[in-house]
């Protein structure tokens, strides 16, 4: 009696399931297709059809994180620069794959002999999402706005153009509009990297209109010149621009819409793709490289190096106190075996503190080999020919520049032991790393680095300039020597002087080996096939204004 | 019974209190500095001097709470150090979001769960027995995290029957009143996008589902099973009535008071607690935010998104009180 009531019950709840799933199913494939299709093309190959008649063009981009600020001097992340950088336009661009100086909204510029004139000739005609005219008094309104800000508003501004109005350092003396379509900036002292600076995402010029209007509310609904204008932000979930009619260059851009969803588990953001939930995806761990690549209905995107990665070694901590001890640390790990397991050779061994791509880089060191036997001798010779006990600290968060601190730790405790030393491998949540190491409290620490603006002085004197000590040079390292080329090499404007001072700086670097630089790793994106024109920038914002479906 | 909750009330404000006063020192504890994190990496050290001054992190501690615990008094519940947003109005649609997916969830949990462990009680030792249970045995030792991809992998990519991510289409978005987006899109009266929400509610919800239904299946199997041999269950049976309606109507409702006290543990549990699934299903809700704000020492937006969870908790178990009071008679309050 009770097994028959059991067996119909369960038939029942099969019968229910089974009419839930098929309802499911069947709205996928007509009723609600056919309701979604006006703005659903481009979702693969099989809505062929209604992409033709809609015409609309939506590309999802999958990224890691959301944007913080949506008002991009008052940025500092990557995920916010992503938005802003196809919303707002700066004066000048940086070159497609690269950080040679371009045209933006200036269309031509020309620095004095001295270095301290720039003049500016500004594009004719161009209008933000708002229909205020882009002009001279534009421009000196946005400086106006950041020079008068403070570092926690406009953080970028403090470290690129050295402070405020009223501090010592502040580069810029003056802005002026000369006439409507000129402007002229006179600076304190010459800065070398000045015309890269002004092509950085975070000085996207913004609609004055918009700012005066809105003051610090500005971020909620962003105004620029950009090919995209915003349209809505669901925090933690969904950013939506779109296609902004009135954009000055015709014909761009070729999208009608763009959506930036946050996704954070690299895994599930490459589900999403497979399952045509989004056309775009940042952030494909390494090793699902070859999967990307082994799919016809994707393509792998590759973004030009500007990282460094290393192993840091505090400098004021016996035993790396001793150059010859950090030398024997370069010469005892093999950086090639690490790249090709981890990041599954999607990497360059480095030797120098950065990227070969930038300017000034110094080809001619030769690098530390990997030699167990010299590092043993080194050792012997500083005294440690027992070796000695350390603690080697792994980084806890995926990075570009280091996908898996945790297992690279563990190659290297392994190199280490093979000259006797004996790593500790220690981690702690990020910011208690980062904070425990810029204390100076690590022996060993992994970390890394990618580049602002593409400019040598962006990544030795920031890493390893003395100055920078208890901020971004976590290993105390000092040198008077290469202090002094460094701060002369910010101000010189002869390209070719300056590249020799760097070369000569990393020579300097090379000897007293304070890092054990590991790899510059190329970071990967994934796409749907039909993509075109999409160019992954070094500096991790894309301009997406060439994008389009094939 | 009004005095009883009344009192309950007044006992819930040295509760928060207390915890308001834990979290507090726990997240200045932990190293890492606010000023630091918002700054980014190439601040100097004047710049994040200055910005704790700002931020009135170079008081002691005990002036910070006590302006914290003011602020709260007079319902200001901080603002975001990161976002610069106030946390009041920031916390709604993250809460929203989580506690859609936490109804959904623990609805499944319970509609699967009550019923699986009644039937495992019912039929003692059967193949069903023995099957539901190992079942759960499975399900409270899931990995979330490694399920949640299964179900992207099986339903969504081969599948391709329900979306992987995300609260709805992005190419068709919801434009939200309530942020709670089933009502959403009923009051809209765009029932194709009802229907999408349902979908996109389904992965996730199994998924946080999983513990709480086995847990939940295991208790009512235990309660049951001590109902079932009084004797009262023995006398209906001896009276010739159904044996379904002995189970269901009889012996579920005395055995339903601890099942009762589970799920409403279990629904506070999913409410702060979701931190998983709603990273492998990018879910915008309340555990990634205060996660996140974690990561970023952003001490506003832990202090008060903690005491909002913690709030919602101490609530739901409440209810759950009052309602022993309506399904037994027999329990008194005073």
């Amino acid at each position: 009696m009770g097994t028959k009531k059991i067996w119909s019950f369960l038939l029942m709840m099969l019968v229910a399931l089974t009419v839930v799933l098929a309802a499911c199913s069947s709205e996928k494939e007509t009723g609600g297709d056919k309701e979604t299709s006006t703005d659903k093309e481009n979702e693969g190959t099989t809505t062929e059809g209604a992409t033709e008649e809609a015409g609309e063009k939506v590309l999802i981009f999958g990224r890691g994180g959301d944007s913080v600020f949506l008002d991009p001097i008052a940025a500092t992340d990557g995920e916010s620069f992503k938005v802003t950088q196809n919303v707002f336009e700066t004066l000048l661009n940086f070159g497609d794959e690269d950080t040679t100086i371009n045209p933006g909204l200036a269309k031509e510029w020309e620095a004095s002999e001295d270095g301290l004139t720039y003049t500016f000739k500004l594009q004719e005609g161009v209008k933000f999402h708002d229909d205020t005219d882009f002009n001279a008094e534009a421009v000196v309104k946005n400086f106006e706005r950041w020079a008068n800000g403070s570092e926690d508003k406009f953080p970028y501004y403090a470290s690129m153009f050295g402070g405020f109005k009223a501090d010592e350092g502040h580069v810029i003396e003056s802005v002026t509009a000369d006439g409507d379509y000129t402007v002229v900036f006179k600076l304190k002292r010459a800065q070398a990297p000045f015309l890269k600076n002004i092509a950085m995402s975070p000085f996207g010029i913004a609609s004055p209109t918009a700012f005066e209007a809105a003051g610090d509310k500005f971020g909620d609904n962003p105004v620029g010149t950009g090919p995209f204008k915003f349209v809505e932000w669901k925090r933690n979930d969904s950013i939506t621009i779109e296609k902004f009619d009135g954009y000055w260059v015709d014909g761009l851009p070729k999208l009608d819409k763009v959506i930036f969803r946050s996704i954070p588990d690299n895994s599930a953001r490459l589900n999403d793709l497979l399952a045509g939930a989004i056309d775009l995806a940042d952030g494909v761990n390494p090793a699902d490289g070859v999967t990307v690549e082994g799919d016809s209905s994707l393509q792998l995107f590759e973004r030009p190096s500007m990282n460094v990665g290393y192993l840091g070694l505090t400098t004021t901590r016996p035993p790396f106190d001793n150059v010859k001890v950090r030398q024997a640390m370069n010469y005892a790990i093999d950086k090639q075996a690490i790249i090709d397991a981890f990041f599954e050779g999607r990497a360059q061994v480095a030797k120098n503190p950065m990227p070969p791509s930038i300017s000034g880089y110094n080809d001619d060191i030769p690098g530390y080999e990997y030699d167990p036997a010299k590092a043993k001798a080194l050792l012997a010779e500083a005294g440690f020919a027992d070796g000695f006990e350390m603690e080697l600290w792994a980084m806890p968060v995926p990075r570009p520049y280091m996908p898996d601190g945790a297992k690279v730790a563990e190659v290297i405790q392994k190199n280490l032991e093979d000259i006797g030393v004996k790593a500790k491998i220690v981690s702690y949540e990020w910011a208690t790393y980062l904070e425990k190491a810029r204390n100076g409290e690590a022996d060993a620490f992994m970390l890394g680095w990618t580049g602002d603006n593409g400019d040598a002085d962006n990544f030795i004197y920031v890493l390893l300039d003395q100055d920078n000590i208890g901020s971004n040079n976590y290993t105390y390292y000092s040198n008077d020597e290469l202090h002094k080329i460094l701060i002369e090499a910010q101000t010189e404007v002869d390209e070719e002087k300056r590249n020799d001072l760097y070369k000569q700086a990393q020579e300097i670097i090379f000897e007293d080996a304070p890092w054990v630089p590991l790899a510059h790793s190329t970071p990967l994106l994934a796409g749907k096939a039909n993509i075109t024109g999409f160019i992954p920038h070094p500096t991790g914002s894309d301009k997406l204004t060439n994008v389009d479906f094939k | 019974m009004l005095h009883y909750i009344g009192k309950r009330l007044l006992q819930l404000i040295p509760v928060l209190l207390g915890m308001t006063f834990l979290v507090f020192m726990i997240i200045r504890a932990i190293p890492g500095n606010p000023a630091q994190v918002i700054l980014g990496q190439l601040a100097s050290k004047e710049a994040v001097e200055a910005l704790e001054i700002k931020l009135g992190l170079n008081n002691p501690w005990y002036t910070q709470y006590i302006d914290y615990l003011i602020g709260l008094f007079k319902g200001d519940l901080g603002e975001s150090m990161r976002t610069v947003q106030p946390v009041s109005k920031e916390i709604w649609p993250y809460l929203a979001a989580t506690f859609e997916l936490a109804f959904f969830a623990i609805l499944i949990a319970v509609i699967i769960g009550v019923n699986a462990g009644i039937i495992s009680a019912w039929f003692q030792n059967s193949w069903f027995d023995y099957f539901a249970m190992v079942l759960a045995l499975i399900g409270v030792s899931m990995p979330i995290f490694w399920l949640g991809l299964m179900e992207q992998w099986i339903f969504g990519i081969e599948l391709q029957w329900l979306p992987t991510s995300g609260r709805e289409d992005v190419r068709n978005p919801i434009s939200s009143v309530t942020n709670l987006y089933v009502l959403d899109t009923i009051i809209n009266g765009r029932f194709e996008q009802l229907g999408q929400v349902l979908k996109h509610l389904v992965l996730p919800g199994i998924a946080l589902a999983t513990i709480p239904m086995a847990i939940i299946a295991r208790m009512t199997r235990s309660s049951m099973l001590e109902v079932m041999r009084a004797d009262y269950v023995r006398t209906a049976r001896a009276k010739g009535q159904k044996m379904f309606w002995v189970v269901y109507k009889h012996a579920l409702k005395n055995a339903i008071i601890p099942v009762l006290t589970v799920i409403g543990l279990q629904m506070g549990l999913l409410l702060g607690g979701a931190i998983l699934t709603e990273t492998i299903f990018s879910w915008p809700g309340i555990g990634r935010y205060i996660y996140d704000a974690i990561q970023f020492r952003d001490y506003p937006v832990i202090q008060s998104g903690i005491l909002i969870v913690a709030f919602i908790f101490v609530m739901i178990n409440l209810f759950v009180d009052i309602l022993y009071g309506l399904i037994d008679p027999r329990i008194k309050y005073d």
